[in-house]
């Protein structure tokens, strides 16, 4: 249990960094996507050229009480490969946007992977015992003499070394005009959705050659275009409830029991925005770039560029809270956007929880309840709900000391910079942290920067 | 939030100019203040920002420009001429160059594994 109550708060240490540390990154090797499985043993990343790495947590060591298991690679594979489409004259990325991993059902571990068009089903699965004696086959393979048999023996599984297999067993393909942004598998493990910029699909896992679209927002008229959609997600417990985020900084939360096509929202969530402070940056900024049901499905949390705003499903008209990433970014706005970094889309995550004791607690506010996003410089920060505390923590190789606590950092917006603190101007803008998970049931947090993978642990005594 | 210009005590006629700069900062949102700056830059940007222009640029992300029609017209133009290679030296290609699906650079996938797993 995550140690609830009394305002402790976490303190994280470094645990593990996975990546070349050479600082001349190659395209491929960038980081997409990071997802903890639904037990939190297994971690997977997906990068640029199109590749999976799932790392494995090893099993608890009973000696060694001050650390939980570390994590080792356990199965890599190229998931996508770069495609042209001669038709559009379309170069079709083999970037890894997004993997959610199914729960587990029996022996082997699937997962959803897609790019920018195609979705891939993948079984993750064991093999620790191979056959032999077989009377017909030598081991090596090759076939013997069946005149040379004379006595006839059963094969049996012997053990061998444990082998990590993984292999494509539904894709699901020619769905998807515009580019995939998100993945969603549905709380009935059946079905799943697919969100590009402009249609929602719905996809079963068994059926690849069909697929429902729910939401279209193309209007009839391209240059009528004012709005995409950014992301989308399934209710974690009502299977015919799903929200998708847009442009605008927009979050509509559709039913597909009321009609097919959800193209009328059931709730339309958005804050009232202050004329008098509109500018040219305005839109830019609001648009969402991740929304995150919580665990009980009460609330969701949204990221735009300079903020991450926890929403109330029961109130459309603002968010319950909203937490400043790096509002010291405002007076920057115009060389972020010459440098395009005004684009970059964050992604943000709730800490993991036992979400029986939620239902079951009579006071959720003891639970922990800390959100984390990624930031520039490497930085990255957790807002905790109960204390409205916030910290910002750096993914950095010189904090790799196992068990040090990780110094909070600060960012010294204007005037005098305190010793310790980094001025905006210092920033490096090409150290992003974009995506983050954290395990679902203990206190471990993967933060992906450009090319390496950390991994935080909160300090056990 | 701004304070409006004429409250507080810094507009007392001191003749402290540092005093008015930081009263003027005060009154325009850091946002405008960035705006302001783009548009001096750029004086030619779009009004709508958020509009068509700049989403239709993010639909058309993975645009390459082989056209095949315009690779089978000039074929049929040149089908009597000698037609020039690609050669090594593709900085050269002008307009005469056909473009052939050999020539787009093709993108191979990573056969390297990913280095997370070293």
């Amino acid at each position: 249990f995550l140690g609830a109550g009394g305002g402790n708060d976490i303190q994280w240490c470094f645990s593990q960094v996975k990546g070349a540390v050479d600082d001349d990154v190659a395209e491929a090797d960038i980081i997409s996507t990071v997802e903890f499985n639904h037990s939190g043993e297994l971690l997977a990343t997906g990068d640029k050229g199109g590749r999976v790495v799932i790392f494995q947590q090893e099993q608890e060591n009973k000696t060694q009480s001050h650390s939980r298991g570390e994590y080792n690679v356990y199965s890599t594979f190229q998931s996508h490969e770069p495609e042209f489409d001669y038709l559009k004259s379309l170069e079709i990325e083999e970037k890894i946007n997004k993997i959610r991993w199914l729960p587990q059902k029996n022996a082997a571990q699937f997962l959803l992977s897609t790019n920018d068009k195609t979705i891939k089903l993948w079984k993750i699965s064991e093999r620790d015992k191979r056959p032999e004696g077989y009377n017909l086959k030598e081991e090596d393979g090759r076939y013997r003499d069946p005149t040379t048999v004379t006595t006839l023996r059963v094969p049996v599984f012997r053990p061998m070394d444990l082998m990590v297999e993984a292999s494509p067993r539904r894709i699901f393909a020619n769905a998807h005009t515009y580019h995939i942004n998100s993945i969603s598998i549905n709380s009935d493990y059946e079905t799943y959705l697919s969100a590009d910029d402009l249609r929602i699909n719905l996809w079963h896992l068994e059926i690849t050659d069909r697929s429902f679209n729910i939401v279209d927002i193309k209007p009839a008229n391209m240059e009528e275009l004012t709005e995409v959609i950014t992301a989308a997600e399934f209710h974690p417990n009502s299977c015919s409830t799903f929200v998708y985020s847009s442009s605008k900084g927009t979050i509509r939360l559709c039913d597909m029991r009321a009609s097919a096509l959800c193209d009328r929202h059931s709730k339309l969530f958005e804050e009232p925005e202050d004329p008098s402070n509109r500018s040219f940056f305005s839109e830019i900024i609001s648009s969402i770039s991740d929304v995150k049901f919580s665990h009980s499905g009460r609330y969701m949390m949204t990221r735009d560029y300079l903020s991450v705003k926890i929403w109330d499903l029961n109130m459309e008209n603002r968010p319950v809270e909203t937490y400043q990433v790096h509002e010291y970014l405002r007076s920057k706005l115009c060389s972020l956007y010459e440098n395009d970094c005004i684009f970059d889309k964050f992604e943000c995550c709730w800490n993991g929880s036992d979400r029986q004791v939620e239902f079951l607690s009579l006071c959720t506010s003891d639970l922990p309840n800390i959100v984390m996003t990624g930031s520039y410089n490497n930085f990255f920060r957790m807002f905790d709900r109960n204390t409205k505390r916030d910290v910002t923590l750096e993914a950095s190789r010189e904090n790799n000391k196992p068990r040090t606590v990780l110094k909070p950092r600060k960012v010294c917006a204007s005037g005098k910079r305190k010793k310790d603190e980094i001025s905006v101007d210092s920033l490096d803008f090409n150290k992003k942290i974009l995506h983050t998970a954290w395990h679902p049931k203990e206190n471990i947090i993967a933060v992906a920067t450009t090319n390496n993978l950390y991994i935080f642990q909160d300090k056990m005594n | 939030m701004a304070a409006p210009l004429g409250t507080g005590g810094f507009t007392e006629e001191t003749g402290q100019e540092k005093q008015d700069t930081q009263e003027k900062d005060k009154a325009i949102p850091p946002e405008r203040a960035e705006e302001a700056k783009l548009k001096a830059k750029y004086p030619n940007l779009g009004q709508k920002p958020g509009g068509s222009d700049f989403l239709m640029k993010r639909l058309q992300k993975g645009q390459k420009y082989f056209d095949s029609g315009d690779y089978n017209m000039a074929k049929a133009k040149m089908k009597n001429k000698q037609l020039p290679s690609a050669g090594p030296d593709k900085n050269l290609v002008t307009g005469d160059h056909i473009p052939t699906p050999q020539d787009l650079p093709q993108r191979k996938s990573s056969l390297v594994t990913s280095k997370l797993a070293g």
